[in-house]
C-alpha cells in the first residue's frame, strides 16, 4: 500500500457517490439516496482511517501520503496532495462528522423526494472539496478547492435553510468571495517571489523564500485577510451568525465546525509557513484581534435570544482561542491551537445538531419559546448538557485539554495574553448555564402535542460525538502524537524557539534533554 | 516570651516528602475513583429503571471505595515513615510542545485522610439519602450524581499534578451544579446551581493561570516538580503563585470575595448540603493551600494575604450566621466561618498547615452530622427551614437532637469534644509571631470563638429548646426512620471523639512530613496557652449565655424583629449580591444587550452597506443574466479564466 494515492480516493469516492446519488431518479421509492449516501460517507470514514493508520508521526517529512502531478505546468500548477499531523486530524475529524451530519439529515425533509436527494448529494460533493482544501500542497490546487468549497455551501444554505435563507447565502458568499479575491491576487504574487517554473506554486517550493520586507507583509495580508473572514475574526464575523441561523443544523456543522476550519488551518500552512517574518510582524495585532474576538463572540453569545445564532458565536469566541494559539508561536499553545480545531468541530456539530432535535420538536429557534424540557425530554437535555459542558471546556471533555493548552502556551508568550485569554471561561460558563437554565429549567412546558425524547436514530447521530468528548478528554495521545511534530516543524520554519522555563528543576531539564 | 517561629525558621522547612513507587494496596488507588465513576455511569445511562437499583448500587460503590481507602491507609499505617508517600502513575494524559501531563496519583498521609474523610462521611449521607430520597421521582439521577461527585473528589486530592488536580477541581464543581439544581423545575433552585457554577469559574479561571504560571516557571505542573523547584525561584513567583492558587480556594470554599455562592447552594437537597457544601468539596481550597505547602512557604506575603482572607470569612460568616432564620443558610454560614478558620490556619505556615486539616477533619464529622439533624428536622416539618417556626422538637425528635446537640457542642468547642481540640489549636497558633499579626489573628479567631458560641446555639435552642412551640398548624413532626438516624448517631460519635482519638493518636506528627518537612516544633505564642484557653472558654460560655437568654428563656417571636443596621445588613449577606450585580452581572448584561444591538448596526452595517450595493448591482446583472447564483459562478469562472491567462502572458 505504500503507493495507494490515499487521499485521491478519499477525495474521489465522495465525489463518485454525489454524480451517483444525483443521478438516482427522484421519484424512486424508499429514498434510496439516503443509504446510499450514508454508505459512501462511510466508506470514505473508512479510507481516512486506513490513510491515518499510514502515517507515520515524527517523520522527517513535512508532508505524508504525498501525491504529485503536472497538472497545468504551463503555469506551475500542480496536482499535490500530502497531510501533515495537522491537517490529516482535520481530515478525520471531517470523515467522521459527515455520516453523523447525513444521519441527521434522515428525517429532515419529510416527503423525501428531489430535494432530499440534492441536499445529500451536495453534502458528498463538499466533502470531496474539503478532502481537497486540506490536501493540496500546491498553493493554487488550494485557492481552487477554497473557491470551489462555496459552491456546495453556497446552495446548501440558499436552497435548504431556514427563514432568511437567500440574503444569508448571498452575505455568506461575498464575504468568501471578498477574502478569496484579496487572496488570489496573493497566491498570484507569491508564485512570482518564488522559482516559478512548472512546480513553481508546491508548497514546498514557496517556503523560506526571501523577499522583500514589504512584498512579504503584502502576501501576507492576502492571505491572512482571506483567512480572518473564514474563521471567522473580529471585525470580519457578522456572516457567520446569519449564515448559520438560517441554515438547517447539518449544514451549520459542516460550515462551522469544519469549512471555517480552513481559515485558522491556512493560517499555519500559508500564512507561518511562507510569510514567517510578516507573521512576526503582524503577532501583536492578530493578538489583540484574537482576544476581542474570544470576548466578543461570548459576550454577544450571551446576548443571544436565538438558539443557533448563540452556537455561532460560541464559536466565534473559541476561533479566537485558535488564532491566539496560532499567533502566539509556542509549540504548547499550536498544539492547543491544533487540536482546539478538532474538538471544536465535534463539539459544534453536537450542539447544532441538537439544537436541530429540539428545533425540530418545538418549531422555533427562539431560546425564549423553551422551558422546562428537561422533564419531558431527559434524554436530550442530557446530551445537551453534556455538549455544552464540552463547549465550556469542562475538563475530561475534548475542549479543555486544547483550550488549556492555548492559556498556557498563550501565557508563555505573552503574560497579559493569557490572562485575558483566560476570561473565556468564565463567559463560557455563563452562556452555556445560562442557555441551559432557559431551555432546560423551570416548570413543565405546556405544548399542544407531547414531545418524543430522543429516538435511536438521534442517539447513534450523537454516540459518537460524545465518545469524542471522552477520547480526546481522557486520552488525547493519538491526535497529539501527529499534531505536535507538525506543529514543531512549522514553528521551526518560523524560526521561533519556546521560551525556557525561568527556574526549571532537575526533573525538568531532564525531561528536556530526554 | 519570644516567639520561636520566624521568617527564617520557615525557609528551613520547605523539603518534600520523598515518594515511593506504590505498592500494595496503594497500587490499587486508581479504584477509588473507577469505582464510583463506574456507578455514576451506569446509572445516569440506566435510565428510569436506574430509580430502582440505582440507590443500591451508588452505595455500594461509596462504601467499596471506602473499604479500599480504609485498606490502603491499614498498610500505610504498616509502613515506614519514608515509604508511606506512595506514587502510581496512570497514562500520559497530553502533552502540547514540552508541556507533559501524566495522570497519576499521590498517595500520602495527606491524601489518605481525605479520602477517609470523602469515602466515610460520603458513604454515611449515601445511606441516609436511602431515607431522604425515597419518595423522590428521580432519585436515581441523585444518586448518580452522588456517586459522581465522590469520583470527582477523590480524583481531586489523589491528584500528583495541579492539572489533574484541576480536573478533580472542575469535576467536583459540575457535580456540586447538578446537585444544587436537582429540583430544576424551580427556577430559583436552577439560578443558584448556575450562580454556584459561574463563581467557581472565576476561582478555577485564577488556578488556570496558576498552572500557567507554574509551567513558565518550572517547566510542568506536578507537585513534585513545582514543589521542588520552589526553593530556587524567585519569590515574586512564587507570590504569585500562591496568590492565584488562593484565588481558586475562595472560589471553591466561598471565601472572601467569592463567597455570595454558598448560601443559595442551600437549595439542594439536605444530603448534597451535608456532604458537599459543609463536609467535603467546600475545604477543598484549603487542601489545595495545604498541599502547596512548599510554595506558601516562601511566600510569606501570599501567606499573610490567605490569612486576612480567613480572618475576613471567619468574622463574615460568623455575623451572617447569627442573623439568619434559614436553619440551612445559617449552617452554611457556620461552614464559611469555620473555614475561615482553617484558611487562616494554613495561611500560618508551619505553625497551622496540620491544625488546619485536623480541623477540616473533626468539622467534616460534626458539620455533616448537623446538616443531616437538620434535614431530619425537615423532613418532620414539611420541609420548612424557618427556625422562627421550630422550638421545643427536643421531645418529638429525640435521636436528631442528641446527635445535634453533640454537634453543637464540638463546635463551640466545648471543652473535650472534636472541635475543641482542633479549633484551640488554630486559635494559639494564631498568637504565635512577631509583631501586630498575632495580636490581631489571636484576637479575631477568639473572638470568632465566642461569636460560634452564639449563632450556634441560638440555632440549637431556637429549634430544639425555648419557651414554646412555634409550629405552623399542618406540621406533625416525627423523628425520621433508621436509615436516616443512624449516620446521624455514627457522625454524632466522631462529633465526640475524633478530636480526642485523632489527638491521642498523634495525627498532627504523622501528617507533619506532608507539610512541614517532618517535624513539628512548638512555638511559644505571645499569650499563655491557659490563658488563652481560659479566655476562650469564656468567651464560648458567654455566647451561650447570651442566646440562651435570648432564645431559650425569652419568646422568640415568629415574625423576625427589624433588628441593628449590623443584623439587617447581615440577613442580607452584607449585600453581596447586590454588589455583585451591580459591578460584575449587570455591567455584563448591558454590554451583552448593546453589543447585539451594535453588531448588527455598526460591525454588520458596514458589510452590508457594501452588501447593498453588490445586491443592487445583481439585481441589474439578474436582468441580464438568469439568477444570482449562476452568475457568481460565471464571475468565478471569468476570474480564473483570467488569472490563467495573465499568467501565461506573463510567462
Amino acid at each position: 500500500m505504500e503507493n495507494f494515492p490515499w487521499l485521491t480516493v478519499l477525495m474521489v469516492v465522495p465525489l463518485i457517490g454525489a454524480i451517483v446519488v444525483a443521478l438516482l431518479p427522484s421519484g424512486s421509492s424508499g429514498r434510496p439516496w439516503r443509504p446510499v449516501a450514508l454508505g459512501v460517507s462511510l466508506v470514505a470514514l473508512l479510507i481516512s482511517i486506513g490513510a491515518a493508520l499510514q502515517f507515520t508521526s515524527g517523520s522527517a517529512d513535512q508532508f505524508q501520503l504525498v501525491e504529485k502531478h503536472q497538472w497545468i505546468p504551463q503555469f506551475g500548477v500542480s496536482y499535490a496532495l500530502g497531510v501533515d499531523g495537522i491537517a490529516l486530524s482535520l481530515i478525520v475529524m471531517s470523515a467522521i462528522l459527515v455520516p453523523v451530519c447525513l444521519l441527521a439529515m434522515w428525517d429532515e425533509f419529510p416527503g423525501g423526494g428531489g430535494r432530499e436527494k440534492n441536499y445529500f448529494a451536495l453534502t458528498l460533493l463538499l466533502e470531496a472539496f474539503i478532502v481537497g482544501v486540506f490536501a493540496a500542497t500546491d498553493v493554487f490546487l488550494f485557492y481552487v478547492f477554497f473557491e470551489a468549497m462555496l459552491i456546495p455551501v453556497y446552495f446548501l444554505i440558499g436552497w435548504f435553510g431556514g427563514e432568511g435563507r437567500q440574503k444569508a447565502a448571498l452575505k455568506f458568499l461575498l464575504f468568501s468571495l471578498a477574502g478569496g479575491l484579496v487572496m488570489l491576487a496573493a497566491v498570484i504574487g507569491v508564485y512570482f517571489q518564488g522559482p516559478q517554473g512548472g512546480e513553481g506554486f508546491l508548497v514546498e517550493n514557496l517556503t523560506g523564500l526571501s523577499m522583500g520586507q514589504n512584498t512579504e507583509r503584502l502576501l501576507f495580508l492576502g492571505f491572512f485577510i482571506a483567512f480572518a473572514v473564514k474563521a471567522p475574526m473580529w471585525p470580519v464575523h457578522t456572516w457567520l451568525p446569519d449564515a448559520a441561523a438560517a441554515s438547517r443544523p447539518a449544514t451549520a456543522t459542516l460550515l462551522v465546525g469544519v469549512l471555517d476550519k480552513v481559515g485558522t488551518f491556512g493560517m499555519i500552512r500559508f500564512c507561518l509557513q511562507l510569510f514567517p517574518n510578516a507573521s512576526q510582524w503582524a503577532t501583536p495585532v492578530v493578538i489583540v484581534l484574537a482576544i476581542i474576538s474570544i470576548v466578543y463572540g461570548a459576550v454577544l453569545a450571551i446576548g443571544q435570544d436565538d438558539l443557533m445564532r448563540l452556537i455561532a458565536y460560541t464559536s466565534i469566541s473559541h476561533f479566537g482561542f485558535i488564532v491566539l494559539g496560532i499567533f502566539v508561536m509556542t509549540s504548547t499553545a499550536g498544539a492547543g491551537a491544533s487540536l482546539y480545531m478538532v474538538n471544536h468541530g465535534f463539539g459544534t456539530a453536537a450542539l447544532f445538531l441538537i439544537a436541530g432535535m429540539l428545533i425540530a420538536r418545538r418549531g422555533s429557534t427562539k431560546i425564549s419559546d423553551y422551558g422546562g424540557w428537561q422533564k419531558i425530554a431527559p434524554g436530550l437535555a442530557g446530551v445537551f448538557l453534556l455538549s455544552g459542558l464540552a463547549g465550556l471546556a469542562l475538563p475530561g471533555l475534548g475542549s479543555f485539554v486544547s483550550e488549556f493548552l492555548v492559556i498556557v502556551g498563550s501565557f508563555q508568550h505573552s503574560k497579559w495574553a493569557g490572562a485575558f485569554a483566560v476570561t473565556g471561561m468564565v463567559l463560557a460558563a455563563t452562556y452555556i448555564m445560562w442557555l441551559y437554565k432557559r431551555m432546560m429549567t423551570g416548570p413543565t412546558p405546556e405544548l399542544a402535542t407531547p414531545v418524543r425524547d430522543i429516538t435511536i436514530r438521534e442517539k447513534v447521530v450523537v454516540a459518537p460525538l460524545i465518545a469524542a468528548f471522552l477520547v480526546l478528554g481522557f486520552f488525547p495521545k493519538p491526535v497529539l502524537d501527529v499534531i505536535n511534530p507538525a506543529v514543531q516543524q512549522t514553528l521551526q520554519i518560523v524560526g521561533v524557539s519556546d521560551p525556557q522555563p525561568t527556574h526549571p528543576t532537575a526533573a525538568t531539564t531532564g525531561s528536556n534533554n530526554r | 516570651m519570644t516567639p520561636v517561629y520566624t521568617l527564617a525558621a520557615a525557609q528551613v522547612v520547605t523539603e518534600v516528602q520523598p515518594t515511593v513507587d506504590a505498592s500494595g494496596a496503594a497500587s490499587w488507588a486508581w479504584l477509588l475513583v473507577a469505582l464510583p465513576l463506574l456507578g455514576a455511569a451506569i446509572i445516569l445511562l440506566g435510565g428510569r429503571s436506574a430509580n430502582r437499583w440505582g440507590p443500591t448500587l451508588a452505595n455500594v460503590m461509596s462504601w467499596g471505595a471506602f473499604g479500599l481507602g480504609a485498606a490502603i491507609l491499614i498498610e500505610m499505617l504498616g509502613r515506614a515513615g519514608d515509604e508511606r508517600a506512595q506514587s502510581l502513575h496512570l497514562w500520559q494524559w497530553f502533552t502540547g510542545g514540552s508541556f507533559e501531563v501524566n495522570a497519576g496519583m499521590l498517595v500520602d498521609q495527606l491524601s489518605i485522610s481525605f479520602v477517609m474523610l470523602v469515602t466515610f462521611v460520603g458513604s454515611l449521607i449515601h445511606v441516609y439519602s436511602l431515607g431522604y430520597m425515597e419518595h423522590d421521582p428521580d432519585k436515581g439521577r441523585f444518586f448518580g450524581y452522588l456517586n459522581l461527585f465522590i469520583a470527582a473528589m477523590l480524583t481531586l486530592v489523589l491528584a500528583d499534578s495541579y492539572v489533574l488536580l484541576f480536573l478533580g477541581w472542575e469535576g467536583v464543581g459540575l457535580a456540586s451544579y447538578l446537585l444544587i439544581g436537582f429540583w430544576y423545575q424551580r427556577s430559583d433552585y436552577a439560578s443558584a446551581a448556575n450562580k454556584a457554577f459561574i463563581v467557581n469559574r472565576v476561582g478555577d479561571m485564577a488556578l488556570a493561570i496558576g498552572i500557567a504560571m507554574m509551567f513558565v516557571t518550572f517547566g510542568s505542573a506536578d507537585y513534585s516538580t513545582v514543589h521542588g523547584g520552589a526553593a530556587g525561584a524567585p519569590e515574586w513567583a512564587l507570590t504569585a503563585i500562591g496568590l492565584l492558587l488562593l484565588g481558586a480556594a475562595c472560589g471553591k470554599s466561598a471565601q472572601f470575595p467569592l463567597q455570595s455562592w454558598l448560601g443559595d447552594a442551600m437549595a439542594g437537597p439536605t444530603p448534597v448540603s451535608a456532604l458537599i457544601h459543609a463536609a467535603t468539596m467546600v475545604t477543598a481550597g484549603v487542601y489545595l493551600i495545604v498541599r502547596s505547602n512548599a510554595i506558601f512557604d516562601l511566600a510569606p506575603t501570599a501567606r499573610l494575604v490567605v490569612t486576612i482572607v480567613g480572618a475576613i470569612t471567619l468574622l463574615l460568616g460568623a455575623f451572617i450566621g447569627m442573623a439568619k432564620d434559614d436553619i440551612k443558610k445559617a449552617l452554611a454560614a457556620s461552614t464559611m466561618s469555620q473555614i475561615g478558620y482553617m484558611m487562616l490556619a494554613a495561611g500560618l505556615g508551619p505553625v497551622g498547615y496540620v491544625f488546619a486539616i485536623f480541623h477540616l477533619l473533626t468539622h467534616g464529622f460534626f458539620k455533616a452530622g448537623m446538616f443531616l439533624g437538620a434535614g431530619s428536622v425537615m423532613h418532620a416539618m414539611n420541609d420548612q427551614v424557618n427556625m422562627r417556626r421550630f422550638g421545643r422538637l427536643s421531645g418529638v425528635l429525640k435521636h436528631t437532637w442528641w446527635t445535634f446537640g453533640l454537634g453543637w457542642l464540638a463546635i463551640i468547642g466545648f471543652p473535650g469534644l472534636s472541635g475543641w481540640w482542633s479549633k484551640d489549636k488554630i486559635i494559639e497558633a494564631a498568637f504565635v509571631g512577631e509583631g501586630w499579626q498575632p495580636w490581631v489573628f489571636g484576637l479575631v479567631t477568639m473572638l470568632g470563638a465566642g461569636l460560634t458560641a452564639f449563632y450556634m446555639s441560638r440555632l440549637f435552642f431556637m429549634t430544639f429548646h425555648g419557651s414554646g412551640k412555634r409550629w405552623t398548624e399542618d406540621v406533625h413532626p416525627h423523628e425520621s426512620p433508621l436509615v436516616m438516624t443512624v449516620p446521624m448517631m455514627i457522625l454524632a460519635v466522631g462529633s465526640l471523639a475524633l478530636g480526642a482519638i485523632l489527638t491521642a493518636v498523634k495525627f498532627p506528627e504523622w501528617l507533619a512530613p506532608v507539610t512541614n518537612g517532618g517535624h513539628l516544633e512548638h512555638h511559644e505564642p505571645v499569650l499563655a496557652i491557659p490563658a488563652i484557653q481560659i479566655l476562650t472558654f469564656v468567651l464560648m460560655a458567654a455566647g451561650v449565655f447570651v442566646a440562651w437568654r435570648l432564645y431559650w428563656k425569652a419568646d422568640v417571636p415568629v415574625v423576625a424583629p427589624e433588628g441593628s443596621a449590623l443584623t439587617q445588613a447581615a440577613r442580607t449577606d452584607f449585600y453581596q449580591d447586590d454588589v455583585n450585580e451591580a459591578v460584575f452581572v449587570g455591567p455584563l448584561m448591558t454590554t451583552a444587550t448593546g453589543l447585539v444591538e451594535a453588531d448588527d448596526q455598526i460591525v454588520d452595517g458596514g458589510a452590508r452597506n457594501l452588501g447593498d450595493g453588490v445586491a443592487g448591482l445583481s439585481r441589474v446583472l439578474r436582468r441580464a443574466q438568469t439568477g444570482f447564483v449562476r452568475s457568481y459562478a460565471l464571475t468565478m469562472l471569468a476570474g480564473v479564466v483570467a488569472v490563467l491567462g495573465a499568467l501565461w502572458v506573463m510567462n
